[in-house]
């Protein structure tokens, strides 16, 4: 770790201008993520500005009738929150199945989303890393790769997004709301937040430097039943070797509507628009389910140690829509 | 629950050994007041080391840079194999003698050549561990990197034979002929098993404050066994032994991965010494993965030979383990096979392979956590193989005596332990045809495997007194790594004399006390135990003859006895502290001791084990593979039973380090740079408490009389012995995949299960 200064910001407009103003400035609020990558010398930031007190920790109706939720909303207290809980499900299962109680008591909203990811060679400042060090070359393409991207990825970079929440933002089809240093606030879709690595895998989201996220929106709730479902090596504090964030609609024997994000499988939650259209009015049948499952991650490929993912996610795809749409 | 089942034999008159005594040290654990080495604050205020890694794992130092570390804020001292002091040299690969390894000089820094990745390099002292780490990573270095070994299956055909194995077991045992019995066998099993490798991750990290006074130093670090500390670091220092002392009073966690000096200590002796301040040094979780021991990757081939009727006739479990180029560390992997089963053809042989690698340590159960796991899944797949009934192929192979050493076994209760656990676990649920036990979209399955584990017994001593108040102070250099060793010995010495619980002192963890083997090999309690007993019968003895001598005049000497904290004279009782201040009001003191097992007759002439049986009910996923453990039951015996609640926690942790081999844990070697991958405890998965199901530990409680005077065995390791086996069997029934590579994952697994129509 190297020193560092640290300053509270009071406000928004001083917490931007204040990274704004400096290359090596970050935010910091939980510090879940940040500090351990300081304490292994990844993250090098001489000044941090802890927005965690800022007045972004409510979780409010929109007049839309969706839910805007502070980007200082910590975990817990938003998978605990009621409206959370009885409208969108399966965000609050989600949240639950990410990390420990400790650490969801300490990260924020916003922080979850900007999580970086858990490549062990990322973790490793003696392993090439291209999001460290551009130009490295990357470890993992032929190294230990049974947690990464089957989809999304590129041979700069297969890490994972690790996040949990962020699958059932993606889709809930929310929209994550900045603030720029020049005050301009922006509205930016989940799914477009996140960029894929091609070859500038140290470029993650298309903020700018001192862009805060102050909240995320999310439209009313669609229609149908929710359901989150992480497969992992242990019962808990284990990232997901592939999730299902799955809402589906039926009507008597067919489905009306469907919508389907995976985790642990690309560099950004993943949606599946096959398999989504493929379900829309079909019939409500394993047959039915089943070939829509098959057609998720049409481009995926694995890189030996995470082969098994491809068909995981299919199966779980599977599993996670029968289960929402109570057949199991 | 935990429960006696059988009490078969009682100790007369025990007030407190055998009951469910809590922890003496819990409300210290609990309130955070029970110190370990890093929180220790005696003397000056120290500075604070870190320690540089090597970027690479084999190769050379060309150029070291450290010109802008000795500059950073705060730093006080930068040492890299340039400005390193002197210290004694390593040696060789193997000690001539099997204890030497415990006690041999380990050096830091001695020259420029890298043997494994994350070697210290360097280290920098600072006033704060943060400006320490921070000057760190501003150290420049060169290296000329050369190609390292680092796979165990491609440099199979570099296997050698060791001179022996770890604890100083014969290399190969062969009796009949095993490989004419083996092909002349009616049914033969021939499977191979891997198992990865793995690391002891104690709660505590290696930590150590050492302080200097004149030619004298003061450790306070976390050591399980104190005088084979004491005796390392002396030597490495090149001071006598005399000059240093060694504390830990208590210690987080050590699973074998404490038994010898590592990096943090020797820096801090170093460095303290020529700061003239005291210094400290934690390892980093990430640093243990390469500097604080491992189990090895392994190869296992079992061959079991037998009779249509499920009689084994060849039995063979060879082992190929990695080792360390720079240090061998053979684990006695198949040496548990020599005593299990019957059969008249045996052959167990352990390999090594080096790699580039730090050395392996002792694991928790070293042999049995890995051989056990590869044997007790064969036999599950033979008795597959014959139609037969898991328990009762094992029954069928049940020894009337140790089948290679040709001695009678002490005691021996595994059968026993099979049909209680059987019983209870309601075995008769389990399907003998795999995957056919369905709860919703979940696969049953039920499993078992049998526990043996050595009995041993170190040398120990023990010091005792009780002053004429009636309290009582003991002394040992004995530890307590978590076990409950501070509160057993309490229960030893109160009732040995007579007194409450309350009245006695037990004081560990100081290298000042009288000598004991520590902790290790599940031998603690024994060893300790039985020292403190007869020092507390010697010391009752000295009452007594005090009493006599200056008590009430009574007939004979006979008559004058002490029970309850009151000392008889004929049929007068007198209150055991009135005698005291009367008879000894400077109080008394005593000594008591054992010499090792090994050598001993009682060792010589009998096999002695400590046994068991785990029973496991998994579920498997029929979407995902997940698997998950329902229940567990261990049935031990490990003869008499000193506190049931420290000895069910003791067989709970050892059911779960099985949980964690059998499905979770695995450390990732990269053999492209010879480094250890998953180094955290958020990517090197153990079980959590939401993977730790319905555990249930029963006793079969025997007094084994040729162990030792207290009848007890050593039982912490045999908690792991089989368990993961259980699991694994119980993976098997559910599904009908049998994976052979440790740990079952679900991408190993999913290829084999069909997953359900909806």
């Amino acid at each position: 770790m190297q020193p560092f200064t640290y300053q509270r910001s009071e406000d928004v407009a001083g917490a931007v201008a204040a990274v704004a103003g400096r290359p090596a400035a970050r935010f910091i609020s939980g510090g879940t993520n940040l500090l351990d990558l300081m304490k292994l010398d990844i993250e090098r930031p001489q000044h941090l500005v802890d927005i965690s007190r800022l007045p972004l920790d409510r979780v409010e109706p929109t007049e839309e009738g969706g839910l805007h939720i502070g980007a200082q909303v910590r975990n817990s207290d938003l998978a605990a929150d009621p409206g959370v809980r009885s409208r969108y499900p399966v965000l609050s299962q989600a949240l639950l199945a990410g990390a420990s109680g400790q650490i969801r008591n300490k990260a924020s909203t916003g922080g979850n989303l900007l999580q970086r990811t858990r490549c062990p060679y990322f973790y490793d400042s003696n392993m090439p890393c291209n999001k460290r060090e551009p130009g490295a070359g990357c470890a993992a393409l032929r190294g230990f790769n049974r947690m990464h991207a089957v989809i999304g990825a590129s041979d700069s970079c297969i890490a994972v997004h690790p996040s949990d929440m962020a699958v059932a933002m993606a889709v809930l089809d929310a929209r994550v709301e900045t603030v720029s240093p020049g005050g301009e606030t922006r509205s930016i879709p989940l799914g477009d937040l996140y960029l894929l690595p091609g070859t500038t895998a140290d470029q993650e989201t298309v903020l700018a430097h001192g862009e805060m996220i102050t909240g995320v929106t999310l439209p009313p709730p669609p229609a149908g039943r929710q359901v989150y479902r992480k497969v992992r090596d242990r019962a808990s504090y284990a990232f997901a070797l592939v999730s299902v964030a799955a809402i589906i609609e039926t009507s008597g024997n067919r489905v009306r509507s469907a919508r389907v994000a995976i985790g642990g499988v690309a560099p950004k939650p993943w949606r599946a628009p096959e398999v989504e259209s493929r379900l829309a009015g079909s019939a409500l049948s394993d047959q039915d389910l089943s070939e829509a499952a098959e057609a998720a991650l049409p481009e995926a490929v694995g890189h030996g140690g995470n082969d098994f993912k491809i068909r995981l996610a299919k199966r779980t795809v599977r599993y996670t829509l029968a289960a929402a749409a109570e057949l199991v | 629950m935990t429960e006696n089942a059988q009490r078969r034999t009682t100790s007369g008159g025990d007030q407190f050994i055998g009951k469910a005594v809590d922890r003496v040290d819990g409300p210290r654990k609990v309130t955070g007041t029970a110190p370990y080495a890093y929180e220790i604050a005696e003397g000056p205020p120290p500075a604070y080391g870190y320690i540089l890694g090597a970027a690479i794992a084999k190769g050379r130092i060309l150029k070291i840079d450290a010109e802008l570390a000795e500059r950073a804020p705060g730093v006080l001292y930068v040492m890299t194999h340039l400005n390193a002091p002197r210290q004694q040299e390593f040696g060789p690969a193997v000690t001539p003698a099997v204890r030497e390894v415990f006690t041999r000089a380990r050096p830091v820094l001695r020259g420029d050549h890298v043997h494994f990745y994350d070697q210290p390099v360097g280290l920098v002292v600072a006033e704060t561990f943060e400006a320490a780490r921070a000057a760190a990573a501003l150290i420049k270095i060169r290296y000329q990197e050369t190609a390292g070994d680092f796979g165990l299956e491609e440099h199979l055909a570099a296997a050698y034979a060791p001179k022996r194995t770890n604890a100083g077991f014969e290399t190969d045992s062969a009796v009949g002929d095993f490989e004419t019995a083996f092909a002349e066998a009616e049914v033969r099993i021939d499977v191979s098993y891997r198992t990865p490798y793995q690391h002891h991750n104690p709660m505590e990290p290696h930590a150590t404050l050492a302080i200097w006074q004149g030619d004298d130093v003061t450790i306070h670090t976390s050591a399980q066994t104190l005088s084979n500390f004491r005796a390392g670091l002396a030597a490495t220092l090149g001071v006598p032994v005399e000059r240093v002392r060694v504390v830990s009073r208590y210690i987080g966690g050590g699973f074998g991965s404490k038994l010898i000096v590592h990096a943090d200590s020797v820096f801090a002796a170093l460095a303290a010494r020529i700061l003239k301040r005291p210094v400290k040094i934690t390892l980093t979780r990430q640093q243990m993965f390469a500097n604080a021991g491992h189990r090895a990757e392994m190869l296992q081939q079992v061959r079991l030979g037998a009779r249509a009727d499920g009689r084994l006739i060849a039995l063979g479990h060879d082992v190929w383990s990695a080792t360390a180029r720079v240090e061998e560390f053979c684990e006695q992997t198949a040496v548990f096979a020599r005593s299990l089963y019957a059969a008249s053809n045996r052959l167990t042989r352990h390999r090594l392979v080096p790699v580039d690698l730090n050395r392996g340590e002792w694991m928790r159960s070293p042999g049995e956590a890995p051989g056990m796991l590869a044997l007790e899944c064969a036999m599950d797949e033979l008795a597959e193989h014959l139609d037969l009934d898991p328990i009762e192929l094992r029954i069928r192979n049940e020894p009337d005596q140790d089948p290679e050493r040709r001695v009678p076994f002490s005691t021996r209760n595994l059968v026993a332990c099979m049909q209680e656990g059987a019983r209870r676990f309601d075995w008769g649920r389990r399907s003998p045809e795999p995957g056919r036990l369905r709860e919703g979209r979940k696969l049953v399955g039920i499993g078992m495997a049998a526990a043996i584990r050595p009995n041993y017994i170190g040398a120990a001593a023990a010091w005792v007194r009780i002053d004429a108040e009636g309290q009582v102070t003991a002394r040992l250099d004995m530890t307590d790594i978590g076990t409950g060793t501070y509160t057993i010995l309490t229960q030893i010495a109160a009732d040995t004399l007579g007194v409450p619980l309350a009245a006695v002192a037990i004081e560990l963890g100081d290298s000042r006390f009288p000598l004991t083997a520590g902790s290790g090999g599940s031998w603690g309690a024994a060893s300790a135990g039985t020292a403190l007993l007869r020092a507390c019968e010697a010391l009752k003895e000295k009452i007594l003859a005090a009493a006599r001598v200056h008590g009430a005049p009574v007939r004979n000497a006979a008559d004058v006895s002490m029970a309850a904290g009151a000392v008889r004279f004929g049929n007068r009782a007198e209150d055991l502290k009135d005698v005291l201040r009367r008879v000894a009001p400077e109080g008394l003191d005593a000594r008591g001791s054992v010499e090792a097992g090994a050598g001993t007759e009682a060792y010589q002439a009998f096999s002695q084990h400590s046994y068991g049986a785990h029973f496991a009910e998994v579920s498997v996923d029929c979407d995902t593979g997940e698997i998950r453990a329902r229940r567990l039951l261990a049935v031990i015996d490990a003869g008499r039973i000193l506190n049931t609640k420290t000895a069910r926690s003791q067989i709970l942790g050892g059911m779960t380090w099985g949980l964690g081999a059998a499905l979770m844990e695995k450390t990732v070697l990269d053999g492209r740079y010879g480094r250890f991958v998953n180094h955290d405890l958020a990517e090197y998965h153990i079980p959590v408490n939401g993977d730790v199901p319905d555990l249930d530990v029963v006793f079969l409680e025997e007094n084994d009389d040729k162990a030792n005077p207290l009848g007890a065995k050593g039982l912490g390791e045999l908690g792991v012995c089989g368990a993961g086996a259980a699991i694994a069997n119980a993976v098997y029934n559910a599904t009908g995949v049998r994976v052979r590579e440790f740990p079952l994952t679900l991408d190993k697994l999913l290829p084999g299960l069909t997953a359900f129509v909806l």
